[in-house]
């Protein structure tokens, strides 16, 4: 059993002018497709041939690991952005950010912040934990907060790669776009 | 007195094909400037002001998380704007060609090692030939650390350093980093990298 790039759910220019069709041309076309390369090739023989790719994510580490969670971070990330899609959390996904953060605002100032000071390569997340609670973290190059028994709402990819076409040193500009469009019905359905 | 962003040697279209003049532009006005001016910035009341670069990030255990990185994003650039120079100069020669070749085996295996460094560091960060007191060896350090800083993996003086960051490439390059190690040692100014052999 191989894994194979999973397909997009909108077309490459679908996010402009937000993220541009060159930059998603290479996010998903060559690194993501980099990654399940590389996985698929360093699994070959070992006991997660045939794991499944969170099992690879939770018990992996070293080469596999960071492919696998770069594998799992960018469909994740890819899966959640859609330029018409729900524009604020609602329901019990807005009353939980509400009991964490105190205000979706909030929730969106501390989260941008997160982002925005991850140094180097990496990602910021909002997930729930084992308490059902919500958190923001941050992880830096594959990272992922399964290996912390946490689990992924939405994140945001601050790799150089996500914006650097677009947007080159200004990842704040970056960061300001990924929230016009994200789509929080897709964030809400991972509770 | 605080850091200072220092000018380049050459113009940012000199490095052109092998590093466009944006990204130059963009990386000596942008990065560098950032790094500089946030570690003046986070030194501020540490008592380290005015001390000598080599000497803070000697230190970084012992400094915030602010210094170690900026401090290293301010050392780290300097060297690779001096170790760079339009078309290349010269090739190993000398005692420092004895070096490479003791410690490597050839010119071309210690390249080989360099470029499998480089293309190897997962994320952001450098590649580096070091001089310490094993002779030279070649490692790889996260971000912006290097091997002068206490908490550095492989620790020594960088004589060479190549920024693996993707800001160092990827406008002109994108996903393909090894093509950009490769164009790297068509720029090498080895008159430069010997100084810092002979310290």
């Amino acid at each position: 059993m191989s894994f194979e790039l999973p397909k997009l759910k909108y077309a490459l220019d679908a996010l402009e002018p937000y993220i541009s069709k060159q930059t998603l041309e290479f996010h998903y076309g060559k690194h993501h497709q980099a990654y399940v390369n590389n996985l698929n090739n360093l699994a070959a023989g070992t006991e997660f041939e045939n794991a499944t790719l969170e099992e690879i994510v939770k018990k992996s580490s070293g080469g596999i690991f960071n492919n696998a969670a770069q594998v799992w971070n960018h469909t994740f990330y890819f899966d959640q952005f859609d330029k018409d899609g729900c524009k604020e959390p609602k329901d019990e996904l807005k009353a939980s950010i509400e009991k964490a953060f105190g205000s979706v605002d909030t929730f969106k100032e501390e989260f941008t912040k997160a982002a925005a000071t991850l140094f180097g390569s990496g990602w910021a997340w909002l997930v729930q934990n084992a308490q059902g609670g919500l958190e923001i973290v941050q992880t830096s190059n594959a990272g992922n907060p399964l290996s912390d028994g946490k689990k992924p709402l939405m994140t945001c990819d601050v790799w150089e790669h996500a914006y650097y076409l677009d947007k080159q040193n200004a990842r704040p500009k970056y960061i300001e776009d990924f929230w016009k469009i994200l789509d929080w019905k897709v964030v809400a359905e991972r509770m | 007195m605080s850091f200072e962003l220092p000018k380049l040697d050459y113009a940012y279209d000199a490095l052109e094909p092998q590093i466009d003049a944006r990204t130059m532009e963009i990386h000596h006005t942008k990065h560098h400037a950032a790094y500089t001016s946030n570690l003046n910035a986070a030194l501020e009341g540490t008592g380290y002001e005015g001390k000598k670069i080599e000497e803070v990030l000697a230190n970084v255990d012992k400094l915030s998380i602010a210094v170690r990185n900026n401090g290293g994003g301010y050392y780290n650039h300097n060297l690779y704007w001096k170790v760079l120079t339009p078309g290349g100069s010269n090739e190993p020669k000398g005692e420092l060609k004895d070096a490479i070749v003791r410690d490597f085996g050839s010119v071309n295996a210690f390249k080989e090692a360099f470029s499998k460094a480089a293309a190897t560091r997962f994320g952001s960060g450098w590649a580096w030939l070091v001089k310490n007191n094993k002779g030279l060896v070649v490692g790889s350090t996260p971000n912006q650390d290097n091997p002068l800083m206490s908490v550095s993996e492989v620790k020594g003086v960088p004589i060479l350093g190549i920024d693996v960051w993707e800001h160092a490439y990827y406008l002109n390059y994108q996903n393909r980093r090894p093509d950009y190690v490769e164009a790297f040692w068509k720029l090498i100014n080895w008159d430069v990298v010997a100084d810092y052999f002979h310290g």
